[in-house]
């Protein structure tokens, strides 16, 4: 971080000094005029930027630190934050049983989620990139599903994948297959989200297909004239030049899955099928905890339990992890940010 | 370049069976595109078109495993209305996405003219920064932010989600200056020559340029709150009368001891509103996506 903002803060700081010393340099009344106009300069960009300021510091940055401080307590919202040092972290890395079962829940979709969602995204984008007629049409449909709310996409997913009498298990019983109990049992309770999670991955999608179709048309016909076959074409002549969109899209679904929340919450509730005020917590994480991801048990912690401190200690390894691929993306972007400001 | 004018000049004898072949795989993988394709559409419609044919079901035809409607109760989608208060819950989500909204705009314009069309010390930093608060998992930051609700007496109300976007919200900011980039300076400019100040700048010149990229940011903006279910699960969730629709839905089932028939109506109901937006939005949708990806 340290290094590339060093550079850029010279950078900006060496022109500014070139400007200032070309305009003062003559005489002296300019030189008042320059100072009265850089005060003017910086009441400006106060004015702008204000809001946000005080936004990004108190929505963000406070809460932020705020975190860490927490994380070192005992708090439950009534009585004063007690220090209880490393006590949240020790516990939370021994003999607290749910966070381990939570972690794994959320690594699971992590690797599985991100793969499949970039795989399925890049595979149906190179179909839509291939179509001649009806790319509007189609690309529509399978972005649409993406603005469903995952609260009703979850509930319709649930329907649709009822073992009993939803629509899936009835096509697999009609083709001689039994079909799995899906949301309902600990084994395919994570594949069925990742099934739904996948229903609604148009963005990355859409995104994958701009990048498909600004490969340059004279690549593939060059290829294809010394001899390369589709496969090779793809590998030589796509890949490279899709790569930056390919790494975004893995960092993104990293990230995507780090926080996923409300499907897994509204699926544990709604497959159970007596789902109470806002989700019971008995239901939470059913079945089998099978679905209770790191960010549920975060909340079901902070919030239903009242351990503030713990959750907090659990908001901030969540944070170091998260910081990292978050990290990668904005570099990525500053990168792409320079080319486009160069070229 | 070279091997392209190399092997066109050259007169290639392609045999007659082999350029039919050619051409015969052409069109077999023409046929096999556009059948994957279609196939891609139906499967990916095929979930909404599931919740409208039960929608439409008799209660106890819901609970088989029958597909189509034997008799089409079109008037689930009102009896609905009677099983639960979903038009307060509709209300409600239309106060929480429409003033988040309005807010986002009013904050996020002149930050985003700020970060793009200035020039300040701390500038790029603080685009990084706005970044990784877009990236960042909600759950980061929720404790101290609860808390501060909470001693605020604020909790149980839709104010602890939305006042942050008058102030702050990172995506929009994002998303207007990345359109506002795509702006040439010299608009701007010429404008001061004329007179006018940075601000006027901004909302007689910018403003009515960005209105393609305004509109895209506001629905996302209006998207992501309609749809948000951890924000008002956290702030309202013991409060029913505050509940938007989306964290209502969840609880829907259970709660009214609905069939399946009718919580399907209310999931097309909740899902009509985002649909007939896209329809009306699309290409603003695609752009602003695209925009958002990072440009390889």
């Amino acid at each position: 971080m340290t290094v590339s903002d060093g550079v850029s803060a010279v950078k900006s700081t060496s022109t500014r000094t070139l400007a200032a010393q070309s305009t003062t340099s003559p005489s002296a009344p300019v030189k008042v005029r320059a100072g009265a106009r850089r005060a003017k300069r910086r009441r400006t960009v106060v004015f702008f930027m204000a809001p946000a300021f005080f936004g990004f510091l108190l929505f963000f940055g406070y809460p932020l630190v705020a975190t860490v401080y927490y994380s070192f307590t005992k708090y439950d919202l009534i009585n004063p934050p007690q220090w209880t040092g490393f006590d949240n972290y020790i516990r939370m890395f021994t003999t607290e049983p749910l966070v381990g079962t939570a972690a794994y829940n959320t690594l699971w979709l992590v690797i599985v989620l991100t793969i499949s969602r970039v795989v399925f995204s890049l595979g149906v984008a190179s179909v839509i990139s291939r179509l001649k007629s009806g790319v509007g049409l189609v690309r529509t449909l399978c972005y649409l599903p993406t603005l469903a709310p995952p609260a009703a996409a979850t509930l319709a997913f649930v329907f649709v994948f009822n073992p009993e009498f939803g629509p899936v298990n009835r096509f697999l019983r009609l083709v001689g297959v039994d079909g799995p109990l899906w949301f309902n049992s600990p084994e395919t309770s994570k594949p069925a989200l990742t099934l739904l999670a996948l229903w609604g991955s148009g963005e990355l999608m859409i995104i994958i297909l701009a990048a498909l179709l600004d490969v340059p048309a004279e690549q593939y016909e060059a290829a294809q004239l010394d001899g390369a076959g589709p496969i090779r074409r793809f590998w030589h002549v796509t890949l490279p030049s899709i790569s930056p969109v390919l790494l975004f899209g893995i960092v993104n679904s990293i990230i995507y899955a780090l926080q996923f929340f409300t499907q897994a919450i509204v699926a544990s509730s709604a497959s159970a099928g007596t789902a109470d005020v806002a989700g019971n917590s008995k239901l939470i994480g059913a079945p089998q905890n099978s679905t209770l991801t790191y960010p549920i048990w975060l909340y079901v912690q902070g919030f239903r339990y009242f351990n503030m401190g713990y959750a907090a200690a659990m908001a901030v390894l969540l944070f170091i992890v998260s910081a990292g691929f978050t990290w990668i993306l904005v570099r990525q972007l500053r990168k792409s940010q320079h080319q486009e400001e160069g070229a | 370049m070279i091997t392209i004018s190399d092997t066109a000049r050259k007169p290639v004898t392609v045999p007659p069976r082999v350029q039919f072949q050619r051409a015969w795989n052409k069109r077999l993988s023409w046929i096999a595109t556009h059948a994957i394709g279609i196939a891609l559409g139906i499967i990916f419609m095929l979930p909404i078109l599931f919740v409208f044919l039960t929608a439409v079901m008799k209660s106890d035809q819901a609970m088989t495993a029958s597909l189509w409607p034997s008799e089409w109760h079109f008037e689930n989608f009102v009896t609905v209305f009677k099983k639960a208060p979903l038009l307060e819950y509709f209300g409600n989500s239309l106060i929480y996405s429409g003033l988040a909204t309005v807010g986002a705009l009013l904050s996020a314009i002149p930050a985003a003219y700020g970060l793009s069309k200035l020039r300040w010390r701390g500038q790029n930093l603080f685009f990084m920064l706005t970044v990784a608060a877009m990236m960042l998992p909600p759950q980061v930051t929720v404790v101290p932010l609860y808390d501060l609700w909470v001693r605020l007496g604020l909790t149980g109300t839709l104010v602890p989600l939305i006042v942050p976007y008058f102030f702050f919200d990172a995506f929009s900011i994002f998303l207007l200056r990345q359109f506002f980039l795509t702006i040439p300076k010299d608009y701007l400019e010429a404008a001061k020559i004329d007179g006018c100040g940075e601000f006027r700048a901004m909302t007689r010149v910018l403003i009515p340029m960005a209105k393609p990229g305004i509109a895209a940011t506001a629905m996302f903006c209006f998207l992501f709150t309609w749809n948000d279910y951890f924000g008002p699960l956290l702030y309202t969730g013991e409060d029913q009368d505050h509940w938007p629709l989306s964290l209502a839905i969840a609880s829907f089932r259970g709660m009214h001891h609905v069939e399946w028939n009718m919580t399907m109506a209310a999931t097309a109901l909740i899902m009509a509103p985002v649909i007939v937006l896209f329809i009306f939005a699309q290409k603003s949708f695609v752009k602003g996506i695209t925009f958002t990806g990072v440009k390889g």
